[in-house]
């Protein structure tokens, strides 16, 4: 017998809005509108303004490590547009903070969580949002769970989780895709493919190309964006949030794009990185094309530019100043949501927790009552 | 003699061990060009090349599981997981593959690796990256638990735990990674796994701890009373634990403390003390102490003073102690 093609397939890439602010008329037809658009770019220049003044305030040391989104934008915001606010679920990494302010997530909590205070992670009700997840490449089986309790609920909701191209090495993303497409459930996958996980470029993470390759092994539809395209990541999530709600299974969307900044605040990503591919990329920057397009388009100009700046520059300084000024968390906030009723051990622990163990059963026989003396001696 | 931190120290074993044994290679998360997040592994791959020190896909599963392999066949893998936080996704490979290769082969095939492990809290590190989880893999027969605290005990102990023939797990204290330094030998020594070390001699009450608490044990002791004579013990393994160090110290005080990070229940504070009072009652004065983490999540930075073990409440179990 002659061989045969076992299996063949090919991967869509889709760009509508190029680095050049060039637009595809074709594609991008009926995307979004203008409004929508600038709706986008406003939370883009907001989450942007929140990276630039995060950064200060860990420098200044007025926070703990933080990871910048910068130049990462665009797939946040696509994907959120898609997305119905309080019905759908958001199950995120940690780069894609517009999402989560789109879907309700007040500003400030991102900002407290990264100051160290759990009380960041506390979701608002109605706000469909998991916290954000640091175990890399744990959190999608959760979206999938998520999707899967819609189904059978025969409601429609849709559960959407981003993640990065090296999370995609992890074990659960790929039981997280398997158990997705096997179950057919709604969930869109996003891969940020931002080409590094901290020092580790993608050749090294990876030999696929591309993230997409691996939905092809678990037979899930999958297309390949510019990830820097706020048209072209929605017009993908648009699709995808379709096929979701109208139960046919799970998508996988790469988004192709780059972190302008360190992997955090404690990389030094010139250990690693050439100069000059981070120049390339920020020619590539979501927001300046957007801004460029509209421009060029008469539906935006110079004037309301500076303004909206300015009102994210007004936003972001009262977004620090609720984090700042929070209340201090009660020295034993730590216990209290150990569990929905504490068990009575932990509550002595609670209770004592500045005492040593025997200070915690005073009424032991040979304890001496005047400690506080000795200890004072 | 060089004077070193423990960042140092460590990375001057890996570069010796990676020269005297061509076995030997590391692997791991940005171990390579980065140098590891902490660089314990900075400028190695410059040294011995991307085949001996290897950056690797972000899998620590996948990490552990292959260097079991390694093992089996011949080499002598220095897995690095990022931060104890990670080393979740192993777990299966470490407590089910490699602890048990040995024995579920009856010696036929042994698994020669040493995990390193960055631990600990105090560092105002994000979530997930100050746990400290030695008493999970002491529970988990077949692995030997190494936490070395101060630069030189590290540099014999690492060294140990790369001859060493089973197991290893190699937990170094963040906190104390460049708080200090200390004169490091640079000549080939070994320490020998499962010995304790007396840091303080005394005769009225013996301390017990490892790792970033030391510290906090020392700070403690500076602060008790003058006639207080206090006896110091730094773990420096946790697996197999050294209970004669310990209870030759205990016969002799009558009254004990141990300190950990870690959370009290099932914690090794709960196995010291159960040993200490099977070899040492009729010698006891008081009741063995723990002073530990609580039974709840590590928190976040904010709080995480509040959590950790301090010289304060050191102290008052030192007083009450001694006062019982
Ligand atoms: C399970 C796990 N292993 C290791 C780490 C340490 N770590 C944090 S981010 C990161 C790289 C992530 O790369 P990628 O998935 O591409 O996301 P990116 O940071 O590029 O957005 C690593 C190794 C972690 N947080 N969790
Ligand atoms: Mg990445």
């Amino acid at each position: 017998m002659p061989k045969t093609t076992a299996y063949q397939a090919t991967i869509e890439h889709i760009s509508i809005l190029d680095e050049h602010a060039n637009f595809d008329a074709e594609l991008g037809e009926g995307v979004m509108t203008d409004e929508q658009a600038l709706h986008l770019y406003e939370h883009m220049v907001n989450c942007r303004e929140l990276d630039e003044v995060a950064f200060k305030l860990q420098r200044s040391g007025r926070m703990g490590t933080y990871p910048q989104n910068k130049g990462q934008e665009a797939a946040a915001v696509g994907v959120a547009l898609a997305l119905e606010k309080g019905k759908d679920w958001i199950v995120p990494s940690y780069r894609e903070n517009a999402a989560l302010f789109m879907h309700g997530l007040p500003m400030h909590y991102i900002l407290m969580y990264w100051m160290g205070d759990e009380r960041g992670s506390k979701m608002p009700e109605g706000v469909n949002v998991t916290p954000l997840s640091v175990p890399i490449g744990t959190h999608m089986l959760h979206a999938t769970g998520i999707a899967w309790a819609e189904k059978l609920r025969k409601s429609d909701g849709v559960a959407a989780t981003f993640f990065g191209d090296g999370a995609t090495s992890e074990g659960d993303f790929h039981e997280a895709m398997n158990f997705a497409s096997t179950l057919k459930v709604g969930v869109v996958f996003i891969g940020q493919n931002n080409g590094w996980a901290i020092s580790v470029p993608r050749s090294k993470q990876m030999n696929s190309e591309t993230l997409c390759q691996k939905a092809l092994a678990y037979g899930m539809p999958t297309v390949r964006v510019d990830g820097n395209d706020i048209y072209a990541v929605h017009y993908a999530a648009k699709e995808a949030v379709k096929r979701a709600r109208a139960g046919e299974g799970p998508t996988f969307i790469e988004c192709v794009t780059y972190r302008l900044g360190d992997h955090t605040t404690a990389d030094d990503a010139r250990r690693y990185r050439d100069e000059a591919e981070v120049e390339a990329w920020r020619n590539r920057d979501p927001i300046l094309r957007v801004r460029k397009y509209l421009t060029a388009k008469g539906s935006w100009d110079d004037a309301r530019d500076e303004a909206l700046k300015a009102k994210a520059k007004k936003i972001v300084a009262e977004v620090v100043d609720a984090a700042i000024n929070v209340t201090p968390p009660e020295t034993t906030d730590f216990f209290d949501d150990m569990y929905q009723s504490l068990p009575e051990d932990l509550r002595k622990q609670r209770e004592t927790m500045r005492t040593s163990s025997l200070g915690q059963n005073p009424d032991q026989v040979g304890l001496k009552a005047d400690t506080a003396a000795v200890e004072g001696r | 003699m060089a004077t070193l931190n423990l960042v140092q120290s460590i990375t001057l074993t890996l570069q010796q061990a990676m020269q005297a044994d061509e076995r030997v290679i590391l692997l791991g998360e940005d171990v390579g060009l980065n140098g590891g997040v902490f660089r314990v592994t900075d400028g190695l791959q410059a040294q011995f090349g991307e085949d001996r020190v290897v950056d690797t896909p972000l899998a620590e599963s996948g990490i552990i599981g292959t260097a079991i392999g390694l093992a089996i066949n011949g080499m002598r893998p220095i897995p690095e997981i990022q931060y104890e936080g990670f080393l979740g996704p192993a777990y299966d490979q470490i407590v089910n593959h490699a602890a048990r290769y040995r024995n579920r082969t009856r010696g036929a095939i042994p698994v020669p690796l040493t995990i390193r492990v960055p631990v600990g809290g105090g560092i105002h590190a994000p979530e997930l990256h100050s746990d400290s989880p030695e008493t999970i893999y002491t529970h988990s027969p077949g692995i030997k638990v190494v936490y070395p605290t101060t630069p030189s005990d590290a540099k014999g102990l690492l060294t140990a735990a790369i001859r060493d023939p089973d197991p290893v797990i190699f937990f170094e204290p963040k906190k104390v990674y460049r708080s200090f330094r200390e004169e490091v030998s640079e000549d080939d020594y070994e320490i020998e796994i499962g010995k304790a070390k007396v840091v303080n001699e005394g005769s009225d009450l013996t301390i017990v701890t490892w790792g970033a608490s030391l510290f906090e044990c020392l700070g403690a002791m500076d602060n008790a009373p003058d006639d207080a004579d206090i006896e110091l013990i730094d773990l420096r393994t946790i697996y197999p634990l050294d209970i004669d160090t310990i209870a030759e110290s205990v016969e002799k005080t009558g009254r004990c403390i141990v300190v950990h990070e870690a959370p009290l229940t099932g914690g090794m504070g709960a196995e010291i003390s159960a040993r200490i009072q099977e070899r040492c009652f009729l010698h006891l004065e008081a009741p063995v102490q723990r002073v530990t983490g609580f039974d709840t999540i590590m928190p976040f930075y904010k709080l995480e003073n509040e959590y950790l073990v301090d010289a304060k409440r050191i102290g008052s179990a030192i007083a009450e102690t001694l006062a019982y």
